[in-house]
């Protein structure tokens, strides 16, 4: 018997544990947006959460951004011409950026900054009872630290993502221009006549989406964070790739939503 | 003041309280001493709400601790880490003051500042400190930090967990000497965990023994020398063998 289900439970139990796992994160999420209708409201750590994530991401986002954009125009352009279809460039970069790649790519530079400084920081504080110490003084964590940081990021990364989405415009307009000897100005006005509200508007509510995630699991695994350098280091680990991994799955659910129709 | 019935707590398969009884008086020092790993900060917790236990009671003033308002509860409360446990990003003097700064003892920030550099005073700090980060500061600053913390807001009752730690034996007395000090001036109710020995005779009016999960013996600490407890004994002359080790 042993031996017939023991196959059946080396599966079961990951499965188990990874839907405990799940449970744990939205009865956290739960928990942590709760907080944003009772007061107090902590203005102090939401500004330097703001400050943290959303001015302090912006050169690696503008840059990956600048770099994408550049990049994206050279390959449609190269596939483009196969049907002779290069004049698609400045449309297919802007609906690309707009759509999907400002967001994604902002996302994932979002989540690998501070997804992993956000675990490290509440990590640290939680294996040197730092937030014992909150509790202690009459604040709870889940309000000082979590819901700050949720706001923050929600807000933040769209802002981020309409930044990213000019400059990635900008690298695929001066490489156009510089290198595919595209006209500047039709470039532009290919790209404003192409590009609707609904292509930017998608990619900053998937941004919204993806920042709540990138916080979420930032806080969720610093707070699960066990005792020493061992356990605040696989928090941070844990926090980057379970970013990563809902950033890529919620991203394909939102476009699902948005334009499977 | 606080009284604790048949506290017992697993992690697991490890059963760490089992049955834990304890009176603490209103007014006096408490040690609680024991092996390390033999429950003495997760006793702390349970008494705090950090940790739950999985049966007994806990009664603070006849209040038990379950059923009070948790902000309220708290706010009798002080406690010394025994890291310190200082918000790294707060200046020190916002460290002190961090409960006069939010919630229901909020006051003007000037007047927290101000109180925050007299607790920084009365353990030994000038405000030159107050400015600082904790992580400019010595080991022994840093312990008088999270001791001027825990005094900030005047608590009725004070906990201190393993006070002196790493720190050299001068600054052990001189933090020492500051507890007993100031637990004597405010009149407040203290219990302390250590296995510093020096601690346990500058500090306790009272001494319970903590081994195995169980308070092994109890008492005053003039008493704790003759105590007749085969465990007290062994663990206040630091002797390798004994019924400690024989279980260990």
């Amino acid at each position: 018997m042993t031996a017939l289900t023991a196959p059946l439970a080396a599966i079961g139990r990951p499965v188990i544990a990874t839907l405990a796992l799940i449970g744990r994160l939205v009865l956290f999420a739960l928990e942590g947006v709760s907080h944003l209708f009772r007061p107090p409201f902590y203005f102090r750590e939401f500004g330097q959460a703001l400050w943290q994530i959303g001015w302090l991401s912006l050169p690696v986002v503008g840059l990956t951004a600048f770099f994408t954009g550049g990049a994206l125009a050279l390959q449609i352009y190269a596939g483009g011409a196969r049907f002779s279809a290069e004049a698609v460039v400045p449309s297919i970069v802007a609906i690309g950026m707009a759509r999907e790649l400002g967001p994604v790519l902002g996302g994932l530079m979002v989540a690998a900054r501070v997804a992993s400084s956000i675990a490290a920081e509440i990590g640290t504080m939680k294996v040197t009872e730092q937030i014992d110490a909150l509790t202690t003084l009459s604040t709870n964590p889940m309000k000082y630290l979590t819901l700050p940081r949720l706001l923050a990021a929600t807000l933040a990364v769209p802002i981020l993502v309409a930044v990213g989405d000019s400059i990635g415009i900008a690298g695929g307009w001066i490489v156009g221009v510089s290198r595919l000897d595209f006209n500047a100005a039709t470039y532009l006005k290919n790209t404003v006549d192409f590009l609707e509200f609904w292509d930017i508007a998608s990619g900053l509510l998937k941004g919204a989406a993806f920042g709540f995630i990138v916080a979420l699991a930032g806080c969720f695994y610093g707070m699960q964070s066990d005792r020493g350098a061992q356990g605040v280091g696989r928090a941070t680990k844990s926090a980057v790739v379970a970013a990563s991994v809902m950033i890529l799955a919620a991203n394909y659910l939102l476009t699902e939503l948005f334009f499977s129709s | 003041m606080i009284t604790l019935e048949n506290i017992h707590k697993s992690f697991g398969a490890q059963h760490v309280l089992r049955g834990v009884t304890l009176e603490v008086p209103k007014g006096t020092s408490m040690v609680v001493i024991g092996g390390s790993g033999t429950g003495k900060s997760v006793l702390l917790k349970c008494i705090l709400g950090l940790v739950s236990p999985d049966s007994g009671t806990i009664r603070v003033a006849g209040e038990d601790v379950t059923r009070s308002d948790r902000d309220a509860f708290l706010a009798r409360f002080g406690m010394l880490f025994q890291g310190g446990a200082l918000f790294d990003s707060l200046p020190v003097w916002q460290n002190v003051a961090f409960r006069l700064m939010r919630g229901s003892l909020k006051r003007p920030k000037a007047e927290a500042r101000e109180i925050a550099v007299a607790k920084l005073r009365r353990v030994g700090l000038g405000p030159d400190v107050a400015d600082k980060l904790p992580a400019e500061l010595s080991g022994g600053m840093q312990k008088r930090v999270g001791l001027a913390r825990a005094i900030a807001a005047e608590p009725e009752i004070i906990f201190f967990d393993e006070p002196t730690t790493g720190l050299d034996p001068i600054m052990a007395g001189v933090i020492n000497d500051l507890i007993r000090e100031i637990v004597t001036e405010m009149g407040a109710t203290a219990v302390t965990i250590t296995h510093d020995m020096s601690s346990v005779r500058a500090i306790a009016d009272n001494v319970a023994m903590l081994h195995d999960g169980v308070i092994k013996w109890t008492g005053p600490v003039e008493k704790m020398d003759d105590s007749g407890d085969a465990y007290v004994d062994q663990f206040i002359h630091g002797r390798a063998d004994g019924p400690i080790a024989a279980i260990r």
